[in-house]
């Protein structure tokens, strides 16, 4: 029932570059439609909901200031939290890296004899892999959230942090239902659908002791642990189990529990459209006779720390995974998650990934954007994404420009000559004389381009590109003032 | 009061109709324009794609050439963005502690057209002509980080004879992004067919805007499509009188 296989293509190191990655998507109409309609909806949503709110941009302000101040002080956070939880009865661990927590996670499982485990959303899991790893190792995963049950059952990889099926539309989903649950006559009505995936999963939530989650927020100053979600799912794994493990990254924590009434406000609004989700959950170590007995942290690195040291990137780990900036982002609009190769797509995900991947992999993500700058404009906490985007495409460019391969390379080519001849206003000045002469060649009765050589080829896939004028403009001025004397 | 024109490397060679057009509109508003003829570029192109060095150099040009000048105006919203967003991390990054702040007495006094026009000279009516149904792309640089807000709107409000058609999703992306257009030319097309559909169901004949560089990229696929409609900074339609009409684009 379970995919074993890892989804390759949402793997960094293997994944194709953006580019090429993006002409699959965008060559599928339907899931364009089913991206574009998705992604609208949640935007006009927010946008109502943030318009109410006239300390928005105080709350933004707040947001950014706690977080900001989080990562100055995140290891001694940590360690608080490490206290606290202890103290309440939990158990923390530290997991350098993806494979660490998975061991982590696996011997824990295996203490439990747990043989099977229910499993609550979360995108941290998905960034080490987590569930192939398990069922290879003989433990069946169940995801709980609808939209994972989707992408379980319909073996698709997820291409949204928020909602992971965004680019699946209801007519597919009764599609994978029917097929997988054995129910040929299932209508595409959303509350039957929801109802058959309910009676799908009220077995796995009675039956199954153990339980796999994420972190939302995890509170120093009290140990405790907040997961916010709309389904009810999360509450039932996080209360029914015997034994319930949290993944959570070591940036996701926050300094007291009164931070909170700050982040409550801003999440829901902006990842869903909503004034508040309909769970959140918030519990503290163990209790004896209410909820998990025995309740383990595991505390994932695997390369924040090196973020973290970095003065530009360090924003990056300000995110709370709101999916706001995939929403708002244009680019997103027209390729959905797959293209960007990672669990985490969108502008978040074109920052995060190359630098969780040490900037081995994934070097064509920097490059995905236009900086039209809409995903800083909604992001909750005020990531600069596209000053890290900027700050990423020039590590990635002194990286590439000392290869062999790309000297000859147009694009570099292009702007290494670009710049020799910007250095001087004769040599521009010359250029764009020969240029002159060079476009008529190019250029059409209309007085138009319509079609390039190399690099500009790609200019006029789809644009034309009127001829260059006789007279540049510093001509033109230069003659008009010797008509003046 | 004086001003000095910084064109763009790209509006001298390509859209010097735009340069001639804030020339007239700042001449007839009494300023007195100077061009300094030996600018090439401000080093934006560089920058965005990770040349960092080079846009270094023309970010120096450019502190060097214009420290001493009352006022520049670029006609192009991005160029004038990524002086004030980028230069000082530029500056920075490659230690000139002098230029930075050389930058930093300068760049007061660099105006995007429109903010000198509304903020400084505070002029909202220029005394435009111009008989036409026209809609207005409020290209990202100048929305989000110019601020340029109800600015060009309230220049626009002014002209007479026109026309404002209102334009669905105004601050979403055309997809040109400088290099983005063809680095990603598949996305960057998509984004484009998106926007101009947009575009084109606001039935009007010109389609204005800040910076042609957004202009370039709607009007060539405006012209591939035979959409039968043109682009035209906003300095043209400005510097139109009934007595000399705007040199259209195309």
């Amino acid at each position: 029932m379970t995919t074993a296989q890892p989804h390759a293509e949402l793997d960094p190191r293997f994944a194709p570059p953006f580019p090429q990655a993006a002409l699959t998507v965008l060559r599928n109409p339907q899931l364009r439609r089913n991206v574009a309609h998705a992604v609208d909806i949640i935007q006009a949503k927010r946008g109502r909901l943030v318009a109410e709110k006239d300390d928005w941009q105080q709350l933004r302000s707040a947001a950014s200031a706690i977080r900001s101040h989080v990562l100055e002080s995140l290891g001694a956070y940590l360690e608080e939290f490490e206290v606290r939880c202890t103290a309440a009865g939990g158990i923390v661990h530290w997991a350098t890296d993806g494979e660490e927590a998975r061991r982590i996670i696996l011997d824990i499982l295996r203490q439990e004899q747990a043989s099977e485990v229910i499993k609550i959303k979360t995108m941290t899991s998905a960034e080490i892999q987590l569930n192939p790893f398990l069922e290879s190792n003989g433990v069946r995963v169940h995801e709980t959230d609808l939209a994972e049950i989707i992408l379980q059952l319909g073996e698709e990889p997820p291409s949204h942090i928020v909602v992971p099926a965004l680019h699946v539309n209801r007519s597919q989903v009764r599609e994978i239902f029917a097929r997988k649950m054995g129910l040929p006559e299932l209508s595409d009505d959303p509350q039957i659908l929801t109802a058959a995936a309910r009676r799908y999963l009220r077995e796995k939530f009675l039956t199954i002791p153990t339980a796999i989650g994420g972190a939302n927020y995890l509170i120093a100053e009290t140990g405790s642990v907040a997961v916010v979600e709309s389904e009810g799912n999360g509450r039932m794994c996080l209360t029914l189990p015997r034994t319930l493990i949290t993944l959570a990254g070591i940036e996701k924590v926050l300094p007291r529990f009164d931070d909170l009434e700050v982040f409550l406000q801003l999440l829901a609004r902006s990842a869903t459209g909503e004034r508040m989700n309909p769970y959140t959950s918030l519990w503290t170590g163990t209790v004896k006779g209410d909820g998990p007995e025995r309740f383990h942290v595991v505390l994932l690195d695997n390369g924040r720390s090196r973020i973290l040291r970095r003065p530009v990137e360090r924003q990056t780990l300000k995110c709370i995974r709101c999916a706001a900036c995939m929403n708002s982002c244009p680019v997103y609009r027209q390729t959905g998650g797959h293209a960007y190769g990672s669990v985490y797509p969108g502008p978040i995900g074109a920052i995060l990934t190359p630098q969780l991947q040490q900037l081995q992999h994934a070097q064509s993500l920097p490059f995905a954007s236009s900086l039209c700058g809409a995903c800083y404009e909604v992001c909750p906490v005020k990531i600069n994404i596209p000053e890290v985007l900027l700050e990423l495409r020039s590590q990635v460019t002194r990286q590439e420009r000392s290869q062999a391969r790309r000297f000859f390379d147009p694009l570099y080519l292009g702007l290494r000559l670009a710049n020799f001849l910007f250095a001087s206003p004769r040599r521009f000045h010359l250029a764009q004389r020969l240029g002159r002469i060079g476009a008529r060649l190019f250029t059409r009765k209309d007085g138009w381009i319509h079609s390039l050589p190399s690099v500009g080829g790609k200019w006029t896939l789809t644009r034309d590109l009127r001829g260059l004028p006789d007279e540049t403009f510093h001509e033109w001025w230069a003659n008009r003032k010797k008509e003046a004397r | 009061m004086r001003a000095s024109l910084f064109i763009t490397c790209y509006n001298d060679t390509l859209y010097p109709e735009t340069g001639r057009a804030v020339v007239a509109l700042l001449e007839r508003l009494g300023v007195e324009v100077s061009f300094e003829p030996r600018q090439t570029c401000c080093g934006q192109m560089h920058a965005n794609t990770g040349f960092r060095p080079e846009a270094f150099s023309q970010a120096r040009r450019f502190v060097n050439l214009y420290r001493e000048v009352e006022h520049v105006v670029i006609p192009s919203s991005s160029c004038v963005a990524m002086m004030r967003e980028q230069y000082p991390t530029i500056f920075d990054e490659l230690g000139d502690e002098i230029l930075r702040r050389e930058f930093l007495a300068l760049i007061p006094r660099v105006y995007e057209l429109s903010e000198f026009l509304v903020d400084r000279l505070q002029a909202l009516d220029v005394g435009a002509y111009f008989p036409h149904r026209v809609a207005y792309h409020a290209s990202c640089h100048g929305l989000r980080q110019l601020e340029l807000g109800d600015r060009p709107y309230r220049l626009l409000a002014k002209v007479r004879g026109m026309e404002l058609a209102p334009l669905a999703n105004s601050d979403r992306c055309c997809g040109f992004g400088g290099t983005f257009s063809v680095k990603n030319a598949e996305v960057s097309s998509a984004m484009l067919t998106t926007k101009l559909e947009d575009v084109l169901a606001t039935r009007a004949e010109y389609l204005t805007g800040l910076d042609n560089s957004c202009l370039m990229h709607l009007g060539g696929a405006m012209h591939r499509q035979y959409a039968g409609m043109t682009t035209i900074h906003m300095a043209q339609i400005l510097a139109a009188t009934a007595d000399s009409p705007a040199e259209a684009m195309a």
